[in-house]
């Protein structure tokens, strides 16, 4: 085993072993087990729980990610008094945290699925549901790295934090719609798409929509591209998109420890 | 051995090191002492590669810091009361730095000593703070390394435990390792360190073994004797005046605005 995977587990079984992550599981497979009872079927219950993914996943992700930074400050340091270089303490940092996070999320919201033998749920229906979680923690992770590594004050970095969850929950399809909105006499598939792009969470509701055949529920954004994003092109932009949500911040968060003092 | 020349690190407008010179024996315990804000924290950082020098050249036995990380497995470092991870145990976090080091436990001398065995196994968010600077204490002496660098050793310790630490210290020095030690004790300082190094705004002011540090200021006391330095006037010409015996790192003349500071003499003596 590598230097990076020892600390990547050590970090991980850290996390699983806390109140808080547990309470995070828990927080999914309750939802997922009330929305079934409620919900009236699986598939609405699907749908709800994404809506819940969408919200829930970057906002602990991204409040998980910005704390462990300040919280291991010192415990970091004695680690970098090892024979440990920051590249890889920093990978094993954040992949401990996205590995421990993951878990504890596919374990939470996949359970309800799992134990409820009603069978309502198709595979790859779940799979899309469990994977977007996973790749929203991934995402959110760094940007929450990128976010406590540039400031200095825990403080200003959950608020920072929190910030840009709502920027990217809830402020940010409020201008998509604004945008439709006043230039509704143009053709306008073709920017919005640029605009999804440019949010993560975007880009994850549409991955969900093209599993959940859901698409009028999903609001505005979802609708529309639902039929750019079903062609063989718009998969690859997707990915292509979601990849680099996933490695910009971790590379540029990468370079910032490799770079700062401590 | 240690050697320091020219270190310098300023942080946006702040200079907190302006030119450290500095060569630190082996053999020996080093107390590193200045005031708080002198520039301690940012020597030993540098030391152990968590702080970037801007300027500078530092060797530990002959190893030119480059930014590998490779040396530091030749260096023991206890922080000053580090938040180990909450959930896990002190044999976890034992486990690891021996498998980031490659080797297992080369002394668990002092971890017998201090009685820690019941302890490790707990997670370490319900192991007193006493126990986990005992803990964090025996990780630094784990892996018997040459250089021991130690920043408040006995902070937090009970009596019997700092005793402990302090016949370990001794006997490391014994051994012929490179110590540095700060503490705010100087009563502690006085009782481990042969040699002393103070640092004030960013230079080393003084650098010599404690007799001679009572020499130059006639204070007995160490704690009288830093306040003494702290509050002597600048050296406008020339380098301070070099003490027989004391290797040739020297201060620089001070600046004006560290010589307005020194004059109120007011600051706490502090390492």
């Amino acid at each position: 085993m590598n230097v990076i995977s020892r600390l990547l587990l050590f970090q991980a079984r850290d996390l699983l072993r806390g109140r808080w992550v547990i309470a995070y599981a828990l927080f999914f497979l309750l939802a997922g087990l009330g929305l079934m009872r409620l919900g009236g079927g699986d598939a609405r219950a699907v749908l709800s729980l994404s809506n819940l993914v969408l919200f829930v996943v970057p906002l602990v992700s991204l409040v998980f990610g910005t704390t462990s930074i300040f919280d291991a400050r010192e415990f970091n340091e004695l680690l970098l008094s090892q024979p440990v270089n920051r590249r890889e303490l920093f990978a094993g940092l954040y992949g401990g945290l996205a590995l421990g996070l993951s878990l504890a999320f596919v374990v939470g919201a996949g359970a309800p699925f799992v134990l409820n033998l009603s069978g309502g749920v198709p595979a790859p229906t779940l799979i899309a549901l469990l994977g977007t979680g996973v790749l929203l923690t991934l995402v959110f992770v760094g940007v929450a790295f990128l976010i406590a590594l540039a400031s200095r004050e825990k403080a200003r970095a959950l608020a920072a934090a929190v910030g840009v969850w709502l920027f990217a929950t809830v402020i940010y399809d409020g201008i998509v719609l604004i945008v439709a909105n006043a230039f509704a006499a143009f053709p306008l598939e073709r920017p919005m798409i640029a605009l999804m792009l440019l949010n993560p969470i975007d880009l994850a509701r549409v991955l969900l929509l093209m599993h959940l055949d859901v698409a009028a529920l999903m609001g505005y954004t979802g609708a529309v591209f639902q039929r750019f994003f079903g062609s063989a092109a718009g998969v690859t932009v997707l990915v292509g998109a979601l990849a680099l949500w996933i490695a910009a911040p971790v590379l540029l968060g990468a370079r910032a420890f490799r770079r700062r003092d401590f | 051995m240690i050697e320091i020349t020219g270190l310098e690190k300023r942080f946006g407008s702040l200079e907190v090191l302006r030119g450290v010179d500095l060569v630190v024996a082996s053999g020996q315990v080093t107390a590193l002492v200045g005031p708080n804000g002198s520039g301690k924290t940012t020597l030993i950082k540098t030391l152990l590669g968590l702080v970037r020098p801007d300027a500078g050249r530092l060797t530990i036995d002959g190893h030119l810091l480059n930014g590998d990380c490779g040396y530091r497995d030749r260096i023991g470092y206890m922080p000053q009361m580090p938040r180990f991870p909450e959930n896990l145990s002190g044999r976890e976090v034992m486990t690891l730095l021996e498998s980031l080091r490659g080797v297992g436990a080369r002394d668990r001398t002092l971890l017998d000593a201090l009685s820690l065995e019941a302890q490790l196994d707990k997670p370490l968010r319900t192991v007193s703070g006493g126990n986990r600077q005992r803990i964090n204490a025996a990780l630094a002496f784990l892996f018997a390394p040459a250089t021991l660098i130690l920043d408040e050793p006995t902070a937090g310790l009970d009596p019997a435990a700092s005793a402990l630490l302090k016949d370990h210290i001794r006997a490391a020095r014994d051994a012929g390792r490179t110590i540095i030690v700060t503490s705010h004790v100087m009563g502690e300082l006085e009782e481990l360190a042969d040699d002393v190094a103070f640092l004030l705004d960013g230079r080393i002011r003084f650098r010599g073994t404690l007799e001679e540090l009572r020499e130059r200021t006639g204070e007995a006391r160490l704690e009288r004797a830093i306040a003494r330095l702290m509050a002597e006037p600048v050296r406008r010409t020339g380098a301070a005046p070099r003490l027989s015996g004391a290797p040739a790192h020297e201060s620089a003349p001070r600046t004006a605005g560290a010589r307005s500071r020194d004059s109120k003499g007011e600051r706490r003596v502090s390492a």
